[in-house]
C-alpha cells in the first residue's frame, strides 16, 4: 500500500555564520519510501530533515512536497508527522489525548478524533495506555506514542530524528523493526535520521550517507554495503581496515591474494583497499609472519587484531567459537576473501 | 537511617518556638492592638468594621485589588509570550531580556518616580488621574521576582522539543503557547502571579509620591487619626499575603509530589516494550 508523496530536497545549503551545515544537499525520495539519512554527528542531516519539516530555513535551495514548492510553507501547515530524538509528549496530557491532539488542530470532532487515536495506539500496541501520562510510560513506550501521534494526522510525510537513540539496545531493535512493520502498512513517506548504521541498513529501502553537509552516496542497503562509492563511505559502513594494495587491470594484490576492485578503485598502481573485518580470514600458523595483538569478545561474534609483517594492525571478525583458538603473541597467517574491494589512493584514506 | 537524638529533638522544638514567636508576636501583638478598645476599655471589632465601613479605606482597598489584578495579568501577557519567543527564536536576546527585567531591583522607587514624571504627564493626559495608572509602573516593579519564577518553570521543560512538536502537528504560535506551553509551566506563572500580588499590596513608596490613594497609603493616612483601623487594615494585608503563598505553597507541593510519584513510578511491565 502506498499512501505517500515524493519528496525533493533540492540543492539545500545551511549556513550557521562560517559554518556550512548544508552544503548542496540534494535527495529525491520516491512515494512510499523508506529512505535512512546516515552519517556522523555535525553532517547535516538533522538540518535536512528540520528544514523539510519547517522547523529551520534554508539558505539557499528549494523543498518540494508532492510536486508543491513548500519552501516557505510553516512548519504547522506541511501536514508532516514528526518523532524527535528527546521525548516529545505533552506533560500535562494523556496518551490519548496527546494521540489525538493534532487531529484536534484540525478540526475533528471529538468521535473521529477519539476513534482515530485509539485506532493508532492499537497500531503501536499500547491501547491498554491511553489514559496514562508520559511519565507513567517507559522511555520505548513514549516513542511508540509519539511514533502513533505522528501517524494519526495520516500525514504526508514521517519525518524521524534520531528517535531510537535514548532508548536501550533490546528496546531499540524491538521499535525499529516496528516502526518499518507500521511504515509498510500505512506507506507514508519517510525519511529517517540515524548515526547508527546497523539501524539504517535494517529498515531502510536507501540509505543516504552524509558527510560535510554532502550526500556520499543514496542506494539500497545490500548495495551501499557491497559497494562503498567513497572512502568515506566505506569507512562509515564498516569497512575500517585500510590494507597497502597494488592494482592492475581491475585486479588488486593484497595480503598475497588476487580480488577483483570496485567501481570507484584507482585505476592503476599502489593504493590502500578497504576491507571489511568479516572478509579477513586468520588461520594459526606457528611460521606465520603477523602476529595477534589482542582478541576482543563480542558475544556471538569476536574480533581478532592481528599485526601485520609490515607493523599495520588488520581487524578480523569471526565467530566466537573460532576465536578462541587465539591469544594475544600468537602467530598467524593472514589472508582475505576474494570479494570486490575499493582501494583508494593511499592519502585518501 | 540517622536517628535524631533527644537533645536535638529538643533543640529543634526549642527553635521552632523561638522562630514561632518571633513571627507571630508582632501579628498578635497587631490582633490585640486593632480589637482593643482605646477609650471606654474592652473589646471591640469597630476597626475592623471600617475596613468596608470607611469609604476611603474600602475605595483604597478595591484600587489596591483591582492594581493587583491588572498588574498580574499586564506582567503576564508580555512576560509570558516574551520569554517562549526569546528562548525559542532569539536566544541570544536572553541575557539582555533578563538584564532589563532585573534592572527595577537596583534602581530605588524615588528615582522610578522622578523619572518617570514626564512620562506620567502622558499617562494622565490619555488615560485621567486614576490611580489604576500605576499598573504600568508596578508592571515594571514585578518583572524582577516574575522573571525568576517563570524563567524557572520554562528551564525546568524541553520547550523546544514541545514547542516544535506542537507545530509539526498543527498548532500555530498561539496554540503551542496557550495549550501546550502554559500548562507546562502553570507552577512558574502562579509563582510569579502571587509574588507580584504581594508586591503590588505591600507597594507604598512610589504610590505615595504619585499621590494616589492606595491601600498602603491610607493605612499611613489613617493611622495618624485612628491607629487600630490602620493596624487592622495592615494586618488584614499581612494575612491575605500569607493566605496567597500558604496557597503557592500548597499548589506547587501538589505538583512536586505528583511530578515526584511519577519519576518514582515503577515501569509498567507486562506489556511489550
Amino acid at each position: 500500500m502506498t499512501n505517500g508523496v515524493a519528496v525533493e530536497l533540492n540543492n539545500l545549503t545551511r549556513e550557521y555564520g562560517s559554518v556550512k551545515a548544508l552544503d548542496g544537499f540534494t535527495l529525491h525520495i520516491e512515494p512510499g519510501e523508506f529512505v535512512a539519512l546516515l552519517g556522523p554527528s555535525g553532517c547535516g542531516k538533522t538540518t535536512a530533515l528540520r528544514i523539510l519539516a519547517g522547523l529551520d530555513e534554508a539558505t539557499s535551495g528549494s523543498v518540494s512536497v508532492g510536486g508543491q514548492d513548500v519552501s516557505n510553507v510553516p512548519a504547522n501547515k506541511r501536514d508532516m508527522g514528526m518523532v524527535f530524538q528527546a521525548y516529545s509528549l505533552f506533560p500535562h496530557l494523556t496518551v490519548l489525548d496527546n494521540v489525538a491532539f493534532g487531529l484536534k488542530m484540525r478540526g475533528k470532532d471529538k468521535n473521529e478524533r477519539t476513534s482515530r487515536a485509539a485506532d493508532m495506539l492499537d497500531l503501536v500496541g499500547l491501547s491498554a495506555h491511553k489514559h496514562k501520562y508520559a511519565s507513567e510510560l517507559s522511555g520505548g513506550q513514549q516513542q511508540r506514542v509519539a511514533l502513533a501521534r505522528a501517524l494519526a494526522i495520516q500525514p504526508r510525510v514521517l519525518l524521524l530524528d534520531e528517535p531510537l537513540s535514548a532508548l536501550d539496545a533490546k528496546v531499540r531493535t524491538q521499535l525499529r523493526d516496528e516502526i518499518r512493520r507500521v511504515q509498510l502498512e500505512v506507506g507514508t513517506t519517510t525519511l529517517f535520521v540515524t548515526h547508527d548504521q546497523e539501524e539504517a541498513l535494517a529498515v531502510a529501502d536507501r540509505v543516504g550517507v552524509m558527510s560535510q553537509g554532502k550526500l556520499e552516496q543514496l542506494a539500497a542497503p545490500a548495495d551501499l554495503y557491497a559497494n562503498p562509492a567513497t572512502p568515506f563511505v566505506a569507512e562509515f559502513v564498516g569497512l575500517n581496515n585500510k590494507v597497502p594494495a597494488e592494482v592492475s587491470g581491475g585486479q588488486a594484490q593484497l595480503l598475497g591474494t588476487s580480488v577483483p576492485t570496485l567501481e570507484g578503485s584507482i585505476g592503476a598502481g599502489p593504493g590502500l583497499a578497504m576491507v571489511r573485518p568479516e572478509s579477513v580470514t586468520v588461520s594459526p600458523d606457528p611460521a606465520g609472519t603477523s602476529t595477534v595483538s589482542s582478541v576482543a569478545f563480542l558475544g556471538a561474534i569476536s574480533r581478532v587484531y592481528a599485526t601485520l609483517q609490515d607493523g599495520s594492525v588488520i581487524s578480523a571478525q569471526m565467530a566466537s567459537s573460532g576465536a578462541r583458538v587465539f591469544s594475544p603473541g600468537s602467530s598467524v597467517t593472514v589472508g582475505i576473501e576474494p570479494t570486490g574491494v575499493l582501494v583508494v589512493k593511499g592519502d585518501a584514506a | 537511617m540517622k536517628r535524631t537524638t533527644l537533645g536535638g529533638k529538643v533543640f529543634r522544638a526549642a527553635l521552632w518556638v523561638a522562630f514561632g514567636l518571633f513571627f507571630l508576636f508582632p501579628l498578635y501583638a497587631m490582633a490585640d492592638f486593632s480589637t482593643r478598645n482605646l477609650i471606654s476599655g474592652g473589646r471591640t471589632l469597630r476597626a475592623w468594621q471600617n475596613l468596608v465601613a470607611d469609604e476611603a479605606l474600602y475605595q483604597s482597598i478595591v484600587i489596591s485589588l483591582l492594581l493587583a489584578v491588572f498588574t498580574v495579568v499586564g506582567m503576564l501577557l508580555i512576560l509570558v509570550p516574551t520569554m517562549i519567543w526569546v528562548r525559542l527564536r532569539t536566544p541570544w536576546a536572553k541575557g539582555m531580556v533578563e538584564f532589563l527585567c532585573l534592572l527595577p531591583l537596583t534602581i530605588p522607587a524615588l528615582v522610578i518616580v522622578v523619572g518617570l514624571r514626564n512620562v506620567y504627564l502622558w499617562v494622565t493626559y490619555f488615560l485621567g488621574e486614576s490611580a489604576l495608572t500605576l499598573t504600568f509602573v508596578y508592571i515594571v516593579l514585578v518583572l524582577p521576582f516574575a522573571y525568576r519564577a517563570i524563567d524557572a518553570a520554562l528551564a525546568s521543560i524541553d520547550l523546544k522539543t514541545l514547542a516544535e512538536a506542537a507545530r509539526s502537528l498543527g498548532a500555530g504560535w498561539a496554540t503551542t503557547i496557550l495549550r501546550v506551553v502554559v500548562p507546562n509551566i502553570w507552577s512558574g506563572i502562579l509563582s510569579a502571579a502571587f509574588i507580584s500580588i504581594a508586591v503590588v499590596l505591600g507597594e507604598y513608596t512610589i504610590a505615595s509620591l504619585s499621590g494616589y490613594q492606595t491601600l498602603q497609603v491610607q493605612i499611613v493616612q489613617i493611622g495618624k487619626t485612628d491607629g487600630p483601623t490602620s493596624v487592622a487594615a495592615s494586618l488584614a494585608v499581612l494575612l491575605f499575603g500569607f493566605v496567597l503563598l500558604l496557597v503557592l505553597s500548597l499548589v506547587t507541593r501538589g505538583r512536586r509530589r505528583t511530578q515526584a510519584l511519577d519519576a518514582t513510578a515503577p515501569i509498567p511491565t507486562g506489556v511489550p516494550e
